[in-house]
């Protein structure tokens, strides 16, 4: 039989981004274990509703931990503390009646807070922008089969292609680094044949635009620990091999390695 | 008699688009610059639509009420990606895809769109694969294939279960070239509220900004909203939280013809709701109804476990009714009979929501590690969300509502009946007829964006150069702002008691009951006395903590639902008038005696679209018949 949880939540709350922000307590009475955290949350905000005041904004949308959009400090770990799990997937059966949980945004100076639990990640688009692509104009494509892709480096590719860009790396890191998340992009467009053309054009571009809005890595491996598709800290070493290259080749001389 | 001119090309099927893309007026390059573009949505039919007319030299603004264009619900999408390319030599071809396609859709699409659908669907993987998108691969390097959805031949491409995701960083990387090369001037968290028109001509479109509330104008020379579906109207639907109508409703509004409101899809495995919060449903791959076996108990109400019901207490519904196709009956049949025994009373899990989809059998015959690496994924995710585990007790499935194919009505250049005003994607009703085949989804997004929008666009543009856009101090727009303002201010000053949630759901189970998996005249009846009701008491009761200034997703919400209001009823009116069963609409009233979707091709081989004519007055019911030359109709049949 299902069993129901009776809970205290800290949230933090922020009436937008010039507030200095508090933490409020409320109950959450009665929750359901097979809910997520995020219906727990919608029961919290339908109450403070009946009780005419304004309820808690968050970040959430596909709520089957694909889109990215869901984020959360929950008890000080990102998307809470179960492994390889959004927020929108954590279960509160994972919790015990009685506990006491922590709700904060995602912290980093470049994700600014919008309201309560919203932050503004678009830095992570300035990122992308700078690089985060092959340029091949539609309609320019060759045959699909003309190009083979080791499967290999199509399944290693994929396996950094699934980062989902919710920033649990940067609000885990304790510099707010983002290197997993621009590691990832760049090793899903550098490890395969399309991606060769402007590999080291991207990687300078992408590292640089990323040094501008985040802090630097020193090897804590937090991101890697929070990451809810557990993308592999071996992109970061893949990335910063290629930006030593793109660094000290004159890119005009050395062609294309 | 209609008003509606499809602008099909003449001559044979397989020449018309080839045809009409000679025929159709070009922009010079040079002069693409003078021309903006908005796009509203930027999920996989908005971003490679933006992305290429960008490419092309338009100037194009780009909209999303997402934080990023990463985040549209394209990237759910597990299956794949159908394309004719006939790598694997098994016999298909772009007419077999075509062929297919229509006859999937059960005779109620244009076969005209449809074949270039088909035709396209080649370059689609082309670009695709250029862009970097991780396909599976076989050992040679080569692409993999697969057959999906009951296809005799495999043509569908896959990122493992991941393809719209893949598919749609592919598109969202292509935006983001442009925005950084200076192309697309890309507005987050940004919603549409109206599309505004002067001379009966779209010339742009008034937003909120979601974070400080600012209403604004925008202003162009074509308007494209490529905004998605309409399946959160059923408030549970394996749509993102945030799908919704607005966009194509308020340009429905504006006098853009709404097609086949009731051609909406059912999903039959997905996980039942736990509770009354439950606030979406997640689906799972139908791929485990290969070796999953459905039941449910005999008796009514029977409270015992599973493991306690012995086999001849047992109903496998589906393996009695359907000897020859068992459990893999489609997915509208699957669907319908899993309502039956629910609704008689046999549902298994707490709420008696749910059938057994059973692995005992596979697991006795084949051993558990086989199994595991066919679904391990699926089983673990099925885990995480129930807390049951799925190799010791059966799984607990019902159907939930994942896909429209009605939309906005567009004519073969995807232009609606608003001069200048585009639809693409899920948010238009062309390809798909009245049911929609598995992997077509991202297929026709994308065919759309990238390959039909930006040719299609021209040919009403360029009779336009030199004509400025209208100014976003011109009247028209200051009205529209207006109008958008008192509808803000009309939600925040009602005061009433009840949540847009309590309000959505409630909206939501009547949709469900009456214009879900079965409808009868009676039940839509009831639902088009229910829905008004309800609306009254929404537009009396509804209360919104909060200011307009600020982030107000209760504000976000109230809008959306308003309109998923008169959409109800608009799909409760075209499911009556539709006196026939077809694809995902069944009347009760018309199947065969088999219990099959029986379709009265003499009276309702046409797509219906409907005309707004104001908030107090039904809406116009036009017809746009369609004529099937290449294609002959054929009833399925199961058993």
């Amino acid at each position: 039989m299902t069993q129901e949880l009776n809970l205290t939540l800290q949230v933090w709350r922020q009436d937008g981004s010039s507030d200095p922000g508090h933490f409020e307590t409320y109950a959450a009475n009665g929750i359901s274990e097979d809910m997520s955290f995020l219906e727990m949350l919608d029961i919290i905000n339908e109450q403070l509703i009946e009780d005419e005041q304004v309820p808690i904004e968050f970040d959430h949308d596909c709520r089957e931990g694909i889109c990215g959009t869901c984020s959360l400090m929950i008890n000080g770990q990102a998307h809470g503390h179960e492994k390889a799990t959004t927020t929108c997937q954590l279960h509160m059966r994972k919790f015990k009646d009685g506990d006491t949980i922590v709700v904060e945004p995602f912290r980093a100076r470049a994700f600014p807070v919008v309201r309560d639990l919203v932050v503004d990640r678009s830095s992570f688009d300035r990122i992308i922008e700078a690089g985060g692509y092959i340029s091949i104009n539609t309609g320019a494509a060759s045959d699909a089969n003309l190009t083979p892709v080791p499967k290999e480096a199509a399944d290693t590719s994929f396996d950094a292609a699934a980062c989902i860009g919710c920033g649990a790396c940067v609000a885990a890191c304790p510099n707010s680094a983002a290197q997993l998340f621009t590691s990832a992009k760049l090793a899903h467009l550098n490890l395969i044949p399309q991606g060769q053309s402007q590999r080291f054009e991207r990687t300078e571009t992408m590292v640089d635009t990323m040094e501008t809005f985040f802090g630097s890595c020193t090897n804590h491996g937090e991101c890697h620990e929070a990451c809810p598709k557990e993308i592999s800290l071996d992109f970061i070493a893949f990335m910063n091999r290629d930006y030593v290259k793109a660094k000290v080749k004159n890119r005009k001389l050395a062609g294309q390695t | 008699m209609t008003v509606l001119d499809s602008k099909i090309p003449s001559g044979p099927v397989a020449e018309k688009w080839e045809n009409h893309k000679f025929s159709t007026k070009l922009v010079n390059p040079n002069n693409k610059r003078r021309f903006e573009i908005i796009v509203v949505g930027t999920g996989l039919a908005g971003a490679s639509a933006a992305a290429s007319l960008s490419e092309l030299g338009y100037k194009v603004k780009a909209f999303t009420f997402h934080d990023s264009p990463r985040r549209a619900h394209s990237i759910a999408a597990q299956g794949g990606i159908n394309g004719a390319k006939n790598y694997t030599n098994d016999g298909d071809s772009v007419h077999r895809l075509f062929y297919d396609t229509v006859k999937g859709g059960d005779y109620r699409s244009r076969e005209a769109n449809v074949h270039r659908l088909a035709e396209v669907s080649v370059n689609i993987i082309d670009q695709a694969a250029a862009q970097g998108v991780p396909f599976a691969r076989e050992y040679g390097g080569l692409l993999d294939n697969r057959s999906f959805g009951g296809a005799q031949v495999s043509r569908t491409f896959y990122a493992r279960g991941q393809t719209g995701q893949q598919l749609l960083l592919g598109a969202y990387q292509a935006l983001a070239k442009q925005v950084a090369a200076g192309g697309v001037e890309l507005h987050t968290r940004t919603e549409l509220l109206d599309v505004v028109l002067k001379d009966g001509r779209a010339c742009g479109i008034v937003t909120r900004d979601l974070v400080n509330g600012e209403v604004a104008s925008h202003s162009g020379h074509a308007v494209v909203l490529a905004t998605g579906g309409y399946g959160n109207v059923y408030y549970l639907s394996t749509n993102a939280m945030a799908c919704n109508v607005t966009a194509a409703w308020r340009a429905h509004r504006k006098g853009a013809f709404f097609a086949n409101p009731c051609y909406t899809q059912i999903h039959p495995t997905c996980i039942p709701a736990s509770d009354e919060f439950q606030s979406k449903l997640t689906l799972m791959s139908e791929s485990l109804r290969n070796d999953g076996r459905i039941w449910v108990p005999d008796a009514f109400d029977d409270t015992r476990s599973p493991s306690e019901i012995p086999d001849n207490e047992r109903d496998y519904y589906l393996e009695r009714k359907y000897p020859a196709f068992g459990n893999l009956v489609p997915r509208d049949v699957a669907s319908r009979n899993a309502k039956t025994v629910v609704d008689q009373g046999k549902g298994v899990g707490t709420l008696k929501n749910g059938v057994y989809l059973d692995f005992g059998a596979a697991i006795e015959r084949d051993g558990e590690e086989a199994v595991r690496s066919k679904y391990g994924n699926l089983f673990d995710m099925y885990e995480n969300i129930t807390g049951e585990n799925p190799y010791q007790t059966p799984m607990r499935i019902y159907p939930a509502i994942h896909y429209t194919m009605g939309g906005v009505w567009v004519d073969y250049n995807l232009m609606t009946t608003i001069p200048g005003c585009y639809s693409i994607g899920e948010a238009n009703f062309s390809d798909h007829g009245a049911n929609r085949l598995g992997a077509s989804a991202l297929m026709q997004g994308l065919a759309d964006g990238y390959f039909v929008l930006p040719y299609t666009i021209g040919d009403d543009l360029a009779g336009r150069l030199g004509e400025p856009t209208v100014s976003t101090d011109d009247p028209v727009f200051a009205e529209a702002e207006a109008a958008a303002h008192d509808q803000i201010n009309r939600f925040m000053s009602i005061g009433g008691t009840r949540s847009v949630d309590w309000f959505h759901r409630e909206l939501g189970k009547i949709v469900w009951d009456y214009i879900g998996m079965e409808r009868t005249k009676e039940g839509l009846e009831k639902a088009l006395s229910e829905i008004p009701a309800l609306e009254e008491e929404f537009w009396k009761d509804l209360r919104l903590p909060g200011s307009a200034a600020t982030l107000n997703s209760g504000l976000e919400k109230a809008g959306r639902v308003a309109d998923f209001f008169e959409l109800a009823k608009l799909m409760a009116r075209d499911a009556l008038d539709r006196e026939e069963s077809c694809g995902g609409h069944f009347r009760a009233e018309h199947q065969t005696e088999e219990g099959e979707a029986q379709r009265d091709d003499e009276n309702f081989a046409h797509v219906a679209a409907w005309e707004w004519n104001g908030t107090d007055s039904v809406q116009t019911r036009h017809q746009e018949e369609l004529t099937f030359e290449n294609v002959a109709l054929t009833q399925r049949s199961y058993k």
